[in-house]
């Protein structure tokens, strides 16, 4: 993940953020080691990751679960510890990824 | 000099002057807890207040960090706020000095200089405003009440101006200044109105139109060039404080540079100075009227004027730099080891040493200065330095 960042002189002074919600924009996807992997095969749809999911990360549509947004995913793996089917798991990323 | 406007005597003291430019700038908050020597100013200001000859919010806070946490807020939301303290007030802003420089809040706060506990003490040194000399304020050091009261207002106009937007300490020497009564020239209140102008500020947080976040976090990917931002407003800072003083010079007639140089034309002896005890030096040239002696009073020690500094010493044989505040384990005092390295680029260096004064209140006198210049003579004579810190009215054997 690369990301154009602004220089020193075109960013607002003193830190302050002049628009609303782009905590999107913020990749946190780099924070991660370890990346949830669903088992769509076996998953219930049961939506428990998409309510514990902090980061709201979880890719929904038309009430089935589709994905995860591995760009803002922080890798803190309480998906993966609430499922109650224990169809993800949290793998460990290699750099070739 | 070009008309200036009608202004009355008056008689008051540094603090009294302080709250009386206060009066006349007339803030939206002034957020504030009482300590000795700062107290008049905000004592005088809250009965402002409680007599309706101002508009200001005034907040009683619990505590110096919850003051400046209340200007802070004040000024993020869109109102002028200033605030005061001294000593261990100023120290327990700490934090909240960084946090008002870095979101770039131009907050005005009198300072009224007291040494640091402990042990414990009311009386004037400079330990406190120069432990903050890195939080990223820009200071102006007064000489007595009359800079005192015009520090006061031209720094409204320094650190709202849109190429600076940074908090401003106005310093004077506690008790020495802040408690002695002078005859002074007090501007007209429309005149003050008018210089200091409408406080703006680009992104109100009260601005419920247009939401913004002030204080967010800023990890490693940002941080560094929030601060280059404030490495820049220093930088600005310069020319805006000498545009400043020209502008209050036409209306008061009165214009202070970023530092004052006294007999210094011939001087090839000079002592570097910030605060009252440039008056003491300025009486002692006067009796002495001797061209070969010289001040240089430093008004603005951040943004540090380092090309006026050496402008000014580069053709004296010896400077003595004098420090009201001790850095404990340091070549001298911040002072000094700042206008050293300001001569460092210089193709030939004048001779300097530190003297540590003042330190609690110690009194400095004139007969004291003298024997400053005596030892640069003997500096100037050996061509030797040392020792490079010397300490100024201190009991020894």
């Amino acid at each position: 993940m690369t990301v154009e960042r602004k220089k020193w002189r075109d960013l607002p002074i003193g830190g302050v953020i002049i628009t609303g919600g782009n905590a999107q924009v913020y990749l946190t996807g780099n924070w991660r080691t370890k990346k949830p992997v669903i088992d769509m095969k076996r998953c219930t749809n049961c939506m428990i990751c998409w309510v514990y999911c902090p980061e709201g990360v979880i890719l929904v549509k038309d009430g089935k679960i589709t994905g995860i947004d591995l760009e803002h995913c922080k890798g803190c793996g309480i998906c993966a510890v609430e499922c109650p089917t224990k169809v993800i798991e949290m793998v460990k990323e290699s750099k070739d990824e | 000099m070009t008309q200036t406007v009608t202004q009355k005597i008056m008689a008051l003291n540094g603090a009294e002057a302080i709250a009386e430019a206060m009066r006349q700038i007339n803030p939206d908050v002034v957020a504030s807890y009482p300590i000795t020597p700062q107290t008049i100013i905000v004592e005088r200001f809250s009965e402002f207040v409680a007599d309706g000859l101002v508009d200001t919010e005034f907040v009683a806070a619990e505590s110096e960090h919850s003051a400046l946490s209340a200007s802070i807020g004040a000024a993020a939301a869109g109102g002028r706020s200033m605030t005061a303290t001294s000593s261990q007030g100023f120290a327990l802003m700490w934090e909240m000095l960084y946090i008002a420089a870095g979101m770039r809040l131009p907050i005005v706060m009198a300072v009224a200089n007291r040494a640091l506990s402990g042990p414990i003490n009311i009386h004037c040194d400079h330990s406190d405003s120069m432990g903050g000399r890195d939080s990223g304020w820009i200071q102006l050091y007064s000489e007595n009440v009359q800079e005192a009261y015009d520090n006061t207002i031209q720094a409204i106009k320094i650190g709202e101006h849109q190429n600076v937007r940074l908090p401003v300490m106005v310093c004077m020497d506690g008790f020495t200044t802040s408690h002695a009564v002078e005859r002074i020239d007090v501007l007209d209140d429309n005149a003050v109105k008018k210089f200091v102008g409408e406080y703006h500020i680009d992104h109100p947080l009260l601005d419920v139109d247009q939401a913004v976040t002030y204080g967010p976090l800023a990890l490693p990917e940002y941080y560094f060039e929030i601060k280059m931002q404030q490495i820049e407003a220093m930088t600005n800072a310069k020319p805006v404080i000498e545009q400043v003083s020209k502008a209050y010079g036409s209306i008061s007639g009165r214009s202070y540079g970023l530092v004052e140089p006294y007999n210094m034309e011939k001087a090839e002896l000079a002592i570097v100075i910030l605060g009252s005890t440039a008056g003491t030096a300025k009486s002692l040239l006067d009796d002495l009227n001797d061209p070969r002696l010289g001040l240089l009073k430093i008004r603005t020690f951040r943004p540090f004027p380092t090309e006026e500094i050496a402008a000014n010493l580069r053709k004296c044989k010896a400077v003595a730099v004098l420090d009201r505040a001790a850095s404990f384990g340091s070549i001298g005092g911040p002072v000094f080891s700042e206008v050293r390295a300001a001569l460092y680029d210089e193709p030939k260096r004048p001779q300097i040493v530190n003297y540590i004064y003042g330190l609690g209140g110690r009194d400095t006198t004139t007969d004291m200065l003298k024997t400053v210049y005596d030892d640069l003579d003997t500096v100037a004579k050996t061509g030797k330095p040392d020792p490079v810190q010397r300490f100024l009215g201190l009991r020894d054997d």
